[in-house]
């Protein structure tokens, strides 16, 4: 570290201890790079919230286990060799075998669990950083970015004095605060965006391997579609960890908003559903509920991910990419961390580009922008996502002869949905989130076996006690700019920690009177916000992150 | 720099923990020993001063020999290099101001920079015995510290003190080096920069691992190492006659409470009417 007029400098400083920020900084720091990690959760981790399915991809340019020796031994759940995709209509269910797809060039997949994921990485992190003269510090915040004479030249921080930097890696995540400060991420368009929401489950000792037919070590993944989401976009999860299940739904956030769905109870449709019954048993006890937006990488990935000294990797740079019903962005995130760092090094010493123009060329010369944004997709998705179009589809699918051509289809369905090349092609539309999977439950389907469901999910009220906070009392991060139902009351549904007739969560509704007029209105109460960064595209709201070391504290992430 | 902070061992006070006889006097042997509470703000300045100016952090208590978990537990919170103890029969029963004499002569030994102290320990509640200490070494004396900072170049330190206890008046001091200082419960240790905050991390690893064999870094004292005259120290040195020890009744209860049911509209009524009588100010 050395000082100038006061403040610090540091060659290069991650905003962000995810998967991206790690990546990074593993780079940066094994290249001799004085590094600097900022990350605002009281653990790395503390924050975050993922389905659980790292993909380690053969063509990845890195990966964790690459950068940090003992990664799986030490921070992942089980190696999911298992993957099927249930689609459901009624009481019936046309389940098929995803194996190829899973495997299709995948070294390796694990379940992970981010708490202990993100602190295992973060305590790696420090001590490579440290031997840099850098290391990383949880309970920072960075605010902003510092700049002179327009330039980028640093990031300021809640709890620190502003700190300079040679490269700024904005590791930072979906609701990237740095990427905002620079323009080059807007949170308007809920279309940009899915919503996640997900419960951790407690698993007897052996539970696993019996209700799941799986060998001690080895796990399995389950995806949903079809009707049991009331029409939403998107689908459901199941993942076994060492010995816990993540549980969770990814739905458009438009269709999440447009519908006016309440999450948590698109969740306990899911989990109480009869054909979840084989595997949750009759004891259900949740350890967590956590939410958390996450960027489509589809329409968001950001061609151009630089600015100056400003490097955005991973979530913050729409790096997410959803593939049909597979979700990756930790692995994207670690290539692009990695790649960004790499491109720092190699502008130091090549001295002719400057690491942004580098960054950009290696996520396309390593593939990496191809697989977030397929040419594939952006030429289908003009003709198949218009309304027109879409509607046409999905009843040519319900109708007669859609139907028909589905049930011929039989056993091919299968090596339909394995094919890579056409999940990168699935358009965002109902068609293909519901009426397909809807279907072909009801073509193909078989009953689903054993009685209804035992299932009883935990309410909002108790889903809320039962998550840690540390509340900033006086200083809410959230402000809501315009109070009437119109602007910001799709909140009241989407906020994953509220609902309509629903007094205990951040948003409620309510009608007062004005002028001698009733005007219905919405009011927050930033307490149980679980800063999943809904609000910020649904609402009208001055949106920040809690200052370091506050908020929401995930255990199991 | 070399800073000393002063800790003492008191009773531990806590619920489930203090143990009293009948007659309402502390039954020393069944309630554990811990470290003085009120001690944490000095512990907490003297840290943030290793951190931000660099050089020693040592840890002085005098007390029976027992006092082993109390130093060990205060290495931990300040990350101390070394402690202090000084300890024998002689120094036995103490008031504040033998105590005072016995620290400062302890002190000088040592030559530190800047000494931090309680603002009171838990047991004894006088808060004399910082004042007295700062009073025996002739140094400047500066209490209720909320907010430091330490110019080693200049040779000053610069404070944050509260005035008053609760009204938020600020007064903003400056003394020159050495000073003994005071810390109040309000004191906010600050750390804008991240190689402040880095080397607060390496530090609690660090000491961690020095914490578990502290006897190691413990030096022990007794009235002839510090060549004290047993006439002006312990018992014998402290002219506080105690008279005797009532403990404090409880107060009784003057007003009876009358229990409302809120959506009983009358009685709710009779609350308001009873309320408003006051409502003028008076
Ligand atoms: C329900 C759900 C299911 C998912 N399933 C999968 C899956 O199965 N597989 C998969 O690969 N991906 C999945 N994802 C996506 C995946 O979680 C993200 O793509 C991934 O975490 C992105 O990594 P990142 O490093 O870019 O950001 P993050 O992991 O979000 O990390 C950002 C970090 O920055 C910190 N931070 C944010 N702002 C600041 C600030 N201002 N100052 C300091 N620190 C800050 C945060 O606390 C956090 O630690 C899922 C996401 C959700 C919500
Ligand atoms: S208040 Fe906003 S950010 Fe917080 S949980 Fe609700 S929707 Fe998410």
């Amino acid at each position: 570290m050395t000082e100038t007029d006061d403040y610090e400098h540091y060659e290069a400083v991650v905003v962000g201890a995810g998967p991206g920020g790690a990546a990074a900084a593993a780079v940066l720091a094994q290249q001799g790079v004085e590094t600097l990690v900022l990350e605002r959760g009281v653990d790395a981790g503390s924050k975050n919230v993922s389905g659980g399915l790292l993909f380690a991809e053969e063509s990845a340019p890195y990966t964790l286990d690459d950068l940090f020796p003992d990664f799986r031994e030490e921070a992942t759940e089980r190696p999911v060799t298992e993957s099927y995709m249930h689609n459901v209509a009624g009481d019936q269910v046309h389940t098929i075998d995803l194996e190829d797809v899973h495997e299709a060039g995948v070294e390796y997949c694990d379940s992970v669990l981010r708490r202990k994921m993100d602190s295992w990485l973060a305590d790696q992190v420090h001590e490579l950083a440290r031997e840099t003269g850098g290391g990383l510090l949880t309970e920072v915040r960075a605010n902003g970015l510092l700049r002179e004479n327009g330039e980028i030249v640093g990031v300021t921080c809640d709890e620190l004095d502003p700190i300079r930097a040679d490269v700024v890696i904005a590791a930072d995540g979906v609701n990237s605060e740095l990427a905002r400060d620079a323009g080059m991420m807007n949170w308007d368009e809920p279309d940009d965006y899915f919503q996640g929401v997900k419960a951790v489950v407690d698993m007897p000792e052996g539970a696993i391997e019996e209700r799941f037919d799986v060998d001690d070590g080895e796990g399995a993944s389950h995806l949903f579609a079809g009707d049991l989401f009331d029409g939403v976009r998107g689908g459901g999860f199941l993942y076994t960890n060492d010995d816990t299940l993540s549980i969770g739904t990814v739905f458009h956030l438009d269709s999440i908003a447009d519908e006016r769905a309440e999450p948590q109870q698109l969740l306990d449709g899911l989990l109480t559903h009869p054909l979840l019954a084989q595997w949750l048993g009759d004891d259900y006890e949740e350890l967590e509920y956590s939410a958390k937006l996450v960027p489509d990488s589809k329409k968001v990935a950001h061609p151009s991910p630089h600015q100056g000294r400003l490097l955005l990797v991973g979530d913050a740079a729409g790096q997410m990419q959803a593939q049909g019903p597979i979700i990756k962005g930790m692995n994207h995130a670690v290539s692009a961390g990695a790649l960004a760092a790499e491109a720092f090094v190699d502008s130091r010493t090549r001295g002719t580009s400057s690491a942004g123009d580098l960054y950009e060329q290696k996520l396309r010369s390593e593939g990496v922008m191809d697989d977030l944004r397929p040419a594939r997709y952006r030429a289908s998705r003009a003709v198949t996502e218009s309304d027109a179009v879409s509607g046409f589809t999905d009843a040519l699918v319900d109708s007669f002869v859609g139907r028909a051509g589905v049930s011929l289809l039989g056993g091919t369905v299968e090596s339909l949905f394995n094919s890579q090349f056409l999940l990168g092609m699935i358009p965002d539309t109902k068609t293909s989130y519901v009426t397909i999977p809807q279907v072909l439950g009801e073509e193909l389907g078989e009953p689903i076996e054993g009685g209804p469901s035992q299932v009883e999910p935990p309410d909002l009220a108790d889903r809320i006690g039962d998550l840690t906070y540390n509340t900033d009392v006086g200083n809410p991060h959230i402000e809501v700019l315009d109070e009437s139902y119109d602007a910001s009351g799709t909140a009241v549904t989407a906020c994953p920690v509220s609902a309509e007739d629903f007094g205990g969560g951040c948003y409620r509704s309510e009608t007062v009177e004005r002028d001698g007029t009733e005007e219905r209105v919405v009011s927050l109460d930033t307490q149980p916000c679980v800063e999943c960064g809904t609000c910020a595209v649904v609402a009208d709201t001055d949106w920040e992150h809690p200052r370091g070391g506050k908020g929401v504290e995930y255990e199991q992430g | 720099m070399h800073c000393v902070t002063l800790t003492k061992g008191v009773p531990d006070f806590r619920e489930g923990q203090v143990s009293f006889d009948e007659d309402g006097h502390l039954e020393r042997g069944d309630t554990p020993t811990v470290m003085n509470p009120n001690d944490e703000p000095a512990l907490r300045a003297a840290l943030q001063t290793k951190i931000r100016n660099g050089g020693t952090t040592s840890v002085m208590s005098m007390g029976p020999p027992g006092y082993g978990d109390v130093l060990r537990e205060a290495m931990e919170s300040v990350y101390a290099d070394d402690l202090y103890l000084l300890s024998d029969r002689e120094m036995a029963a103490a008031d504040t101001w033998a105590t005072a004499i016995t620290v400062a002569t302890g002190l000088k030994r040592l030559e530190p920079d800047l000494v931090f102290a309680g603002f009171k320990t838990a047991d004894g509640e006088t808060g004399h015995t910082g004042p007295q200490t700062a009073w025996c070494l002739d140094w400047p004396l500066v209490t209720h510290v909320v907010a430091l900072d330490v110019d080693a170049d200049e040779g000053v330190l610069r404070a944050k003190r509260l005035v008053e206890g609760d009204v938020d008046e600020i007064e903003t001091v400056e003394a020159p080096l050495p000073a003994f200082v005071v810390a109040d419960p309000e004191f906010d240790p600050s750390y804008r920069k991240a190689a402040h905050r880095l080397k607060h991390k390496d530090l609690r690893e660090e000491t961690r691992a020095r914490a578990q064999n502290h006897e190691d870094h413990l030096t022990v004292w007794d009235h002839e190492d510090l060549n004290l005259d047993p006439d002006f120290i312990g018992l014998d040195g402290s002219p506080t006659i105690v008279e005797g020890v009532d403990p404090i009744p409880r107060a009784p209860a003057e007003r009876d409470a009358t229990m409302v049911d809120p959506s009983d509209e009358d009685a709710m009524g009779d609350v308001v009417e009873e309320l408003t009588q006051y409502a003028g100010g008076d």
